[in-house]
């Protein structure tokens, strides 16, 4: 079987010791000590503890015994996603040195197999932001044009993976925060179905919408990685695991299927994303699927009802970032009220403060009908349209962002605007959906494009199939290298 | 006869007794070190999530079936958002709009019935710790599980709080949800009070006092706030939609915050938590679980045992007693004697009422069975089982250990004929005494029978053989 996994390559690079684990990791590092200045993809780099459990990778190799799927293979976390003695900070200033006593599950698991775990990457501060570009270390950059943004939230992770110093990370999506810069990195995204895989130790944005994912350069490693990942945690109650191994359902040919085409999706496009999304019907339909128009006005709420029901979750959930126990503290105060008060002032920046505001008001005594209820029941309508719009097809394709890459300082002019650009990917948050970012082709400058596949609840399996028979047909078109970073 | 009458309705907070908190591992115990019984959930850690206790839920639930409530089939957590630094997330979880159990009621013995609005589970916060001109907050308390049981405004005087409170307490005791102990805080009340012309149905203006944790600061609460609100309306002035706080040292209520600086709460449903179904057959398991009835167990003890009221409500305080006590008397005829045993002898070896609540003894119940089947026998008499039982509590050995074969024969009517001579010739002063009209002087020729036999004959008929003895002397 042709594969463009750089997991399953690493990995039969190690097994038969073509080369160390300590070598691979320090190829990496020496990637990113030279890259890193121009992406700024990570802002903590761990070499320490990469090596480390490198070591122990080439020790078990000394031993003779056989790698577990994700062991050995270096990684980036997202820098929201906790690590016991590693700095997890959110790229906001008022965790600036914020350092887990504990690990998230999804670190434990990887953990527990040995993973290299290369840094923790740039974000927008606490996850809030299109562009990778609101955090407190400055933006990450995208390395297809640096001049580009690399997307957002999870932009440090997109412009690792597409930038070659890490061969993939996992990043958290809450209204488009993986599928987004992966579809500008030009690199595959998945969003899972919530509760596939658990939060717990995910530093909380909107807890409703919150899920971890994979940034991965294909198909199939996202599976690998998936079906890692996906597993109920008793820690998480929202978490229920997955129905079916992701990895064993790639090959399965494609024919046959019925791909729904939602023209709520189309609208606004920018017309090379129209062009390469066109192309990409094609490819489908040559490998035997039929298309099919499938409405979903509920669409046209999607963004007001995310923004008002995400924004009240991280009203809430930032409301413990007060200075007493951890974390960022104003240098003078009178009385515990002007502390915390100034330690927020201070510690958050403006997005971030924009949200907590507007999620306070939609919250408010004589508010809460107007806005928080009438939203949930939207909520509860979209995802009735989705679940009616799957009896009619197996998957949904659509475009992940209806443009390229913005240029860098494009999402500060105008907060509406830019929330606006989220309109493909909230829905599938809305409805705890799963859904994958995969490029399908570039604009005019050579900008990636991104194609977004959308399934049932717990259809990882249906959509990463789908995005691996589209690679096997059409990866010479839509995929390209950015040139940089460590080559195998 | 006033004319005002009081309209009072209590919200009150019990910690329930699990071992462990409501959403993590941590123990719940009182005390503690500061901020030794913590993990990074109680604490609110970044990217940590609760998991709701089942047992919170079951002992939630037998709260509500002891109190008559309707349990809810399907019930959720919601968040409470309010900043202070003892609240480590910025939010209580709590619940809003629909509460574990509802529609209960509490009735008092003068045939009035307290009606429960809703009873709902949350989390309790931490604690502020004032120290050395610093504040420093101790979180062992945070995520303690807690039930809140609202009342309809239904008390008319500060001698039904009263009285609703400790049956509430007994209640919660009895079923092992919690100790209620409200010096310790497990058990804290807020009042709503207020007043109205005698006779008329509409609602006066209310004033809330806030968190008190004993009984008689209740009370005098209640009639502080009542006699206040009543000055108020009798010199024409209006009651002020308030929070007040209860003054201890004097016993009077001030204002602490007014209608318009309540908080807003902005409640929502927690989304870290599913939903909470509770099926029929969970409550009816749940229900058959639960102790017999107190009423009708009292009742039953009073009709087939022949226990004063009195001593059953002494009996049923503690539930480890009430349990004992039936498992003790359990087959005796004498089950009256069982009662005196506990509550006369093993009750004075307990100081404290929490001792008497943890009824620890050294003689198991099966052991005070078998030393009464003897009593019951005849083989044995009381004063000897008393001071057997001294025996046993001081050795936890059983009753065998202590009574000989000879002991537990009896004493032959030979025996006591012969013991009774002897006593009424070896005493003549005695003699002398109780024929000059000393009734009492008997009493110690039955004392010199009963220590010649140690303790085996029966003091009733020693007496009056006795008295037979003496007049046949004279």
């Amino acid at each position: 079987m042709q594969s463009f996994s750089i997991i399953s390559k690493i990995h039969e690079g190690l097994s038969q010791k073509a080369y160390s684990c300590k070598e691979l990791t320090q190829s990496y590092l020496d990637a990113i000590a030279k890259e890193n200045g121009a992406l700024n993809a990570y802002t903590l780099p761990t070499p320490e503890k990469a090596l480390e459990s490198a070591r122990k990778v080439d020790e078990k190799l000394a031993r003779g015994e056989t790698l577990r799927p994700l062991e050995g293979i270096p990684l980036t976390l997202k820098a929201n996603i906790s690590t016991k003695g590693i700095v997890t900070d959110c790229c906001s200033k008022i965790l600036s040195g914020y350092t887990p006593v504990y690990d998230a599950t999804v670190w434990s698991i990887l953990e527990s197999q040995n993973a290299v775990l290369l840094g923790k990457c740039n974000m927008d501060e606490f996850a809030m932001g299109s562009s990778c570009e609101t955090g407190c270390h400055g933006p990450a950059h995208n390395p297809h044009d640096e001049t580009k943004v690399a997307g957002g939230s999870s932009g440090g992770a997109a412009s690792a993976v597409a930038g070659g110093v890490a061969p993939y990370a996992l990043g958290s999506d809450t209204g488009g925060s993986i599928r987004q810069p992966a579809s500008f990195c030009g690199i595959v995204g998945l969003k899972p179905t919530y509760g596939a895989v658990s939060r717990y130790g995910l530093i909380a944005y909107a807890s409703s919408f919150d899920q971890i994912g994979p940034l991965a350069l294909c198909a199939e490693d996202a599976a690998r990685i998936f079906d890692v990942l996906a597993q109920k945690d008793p820690r998480d109650s929202t978490s229920t695991g997955k129905k079916e191994s992701a990895l064993e359902a790639l090959k399965k040919p494609l024919s046959g299927r019925i791909v729904g085409l939602v023209p709520e999706y189309f609208a606004g496009l920018q017309p090379d994303v129209e062009k390469a999304l066109e192309e990409a019907k094609r490819v489908f339909e040559s490998l035997g699927c039929t298309c099919k128009t499938v409405s979903i006005p509920e669409i046209r709420y999607a963004l007001p009802v995310y923004y008002i029901l995400a924004c009240a979750e991280a009203s809430s959930n930032l409301g413990r970032y007060d200075g007493i126990r951890y974390g960022y503290k104003t240098a003078h105060y009178t009385g515990i009220n002007e502390m915390i008060s100034k330690t927020r002032s201070e510690g958050f920046g403006k997005e971030v403060q924009r949200r907590i505001l507007l999620g306070t008001y939609v919250l408010s005594a004589g508010y809460y009908d107007a806005y928080y209820k009438k939203a949930q029941l939207l909520r509860r309508k979209i995802q009735r349209a989705f679940a009616k719009a799957f009896t009619q097809c197996d998957f949904l394709l659509a475009p992940t962002v209806p443009m390229t890459a913005f240029p860098e300082g494009f999402t500060a002019q105008d907060a509406v605007q830019t929330y606006q650009t989220d309109i493909c990917t909230v829905p599938v948050n809305i409805a705890g959906l799963p859904a994958v970012s995969v490029p399908c082709g570039f604009d005019a400058d050579g900008m990636p494009v991104g194609m977004q596949l959308i399934g049932g609840s717990f259809q990882e399996a249906v959509l990463l199939n789908a995005a691996h028979q589209y690679e096997l047909a059409a990866r010479s078109q839509s995929f390209r290298s950015a040139g940089k970073g460590v080559e195998l | 006869m006033s004319r005002y009458e009081l309209v009072a309705g209590l919200e009150t907070h019990v910690e329930l007794a699990t071992k462990t908190k409501i959403f993590c591992g941590c123990s719940t115990e009182f005390g503690g070190e500061p901020n030794t019984h913590c993990c990074p959930v109680c604490i609110g850690l970044p990217g940590t999530l609760p998991v709701l206790n089942r047992k919170v839920v079951e002992y939630a639930v037998r709260a509500g079936l002891v109190t008559h409530c309707e349990i809810a089939g399907v019930s959720k957590m919601d968040r409470k958002n309010y900043v202070y630094p003892d609240l480590p997330k910025a939010y209580q979880i709590s619940q809003y709009d629909m509460p574990l159990c509802k529609n209960g009621y509490i009735d008092l013995s003068n045939g009035r019935r307290i009606r429960i609005l809703r009873i709902h589970i949350e989390e309790d916060a931490g604690k502020l710790v004032h120290s050395r001109g610093n504040t420093y907050v101790d979180y062992n308390r945070g995520g303690v599980p807690l039930i809140e049981i609202v009342t309809e405004p239904d008390f008319r005087s500060p001698e039904e709080a009263r009285e609703y409170l400790e049956r509430l307490q007994f209640l919660m005791r009895y079923i092992g949800v919690s100790d209620c102990r409200m010096e310790e805080g497990s058990m804290r009340c807020d009042v709503n009070i207020s007043v109205r012309p005698a006779g008329s149905e509409a609602l006066g203006t209310r004033a809330e006092i806030k968190n008190m944790n004993s009984l008689s600061f209740i009370t005098k609460a209640i009639a502080y706030e009542y006699d206040r609100q009543c000055d108020l309306l009798d010199s024409g002035e209006e009651v002020v939609q308030e929070t007040r706080r209860y003054i201890e040292s004097d016993g009077t209520t001030e204002g602490m915050r007014g209608k318009e600086d309540a908080q807003d709460y902005r409640y929502f449903p927690e989304p870290d938590l599913v939903t909470i179904r509770i099926s029929k057959e969970d409550v009816e398991k749940i229900r058959a679980s639960l102790p017999e009835d107190p009423d009708a167990r009292a009742k039953r003890w009073q009709e087939s045992f022949g226990i004063s009221e009195a001593d059953s409500a002494q009996l049923l305080r503690y539930r480890r007693v009430a349990d004992y006590f039936d498992e003790a008397a359990k087959g005796l005829k004498n089950a009256k004697a069982a009662a005196s045993c506990i509550l006369g002898q093993m009750f004075r070896r307990m100081e404290t009422e929490a001792d008497k609540e943890k009824f620890e003894t050294r003689v198991s119940a099966e052991n005070l069975h078998a030393l009464l089947q003897l009593l019951d026998e005849g083989k044995v008499r009381m004063n000897l089982v008393k001071s057997t039982l001294e025996k046993m509590l001081d050795s936890g050995k059983p009753a065998s250990d202590f009574l000989s074969a000879q002991d537990l024969e009896g004493v032959s009517p030979e025996e006591l004929d012969r013991l009774c001579t002897q006593a009424v010739e070896q005493n003549p002063k005695a003699v002398a005494d109780y024929l000059a009209g000393k009734e009492k002087a008997v009493k110690s020729l039955v004392g010199f029978v009963m220590k010649s036999t140690r303790g085996r004959a029966d003091a009733q008929k020693a007496e009056a053989l006795l008295i037979d003895k003496i007049k046949a002397q004279a």
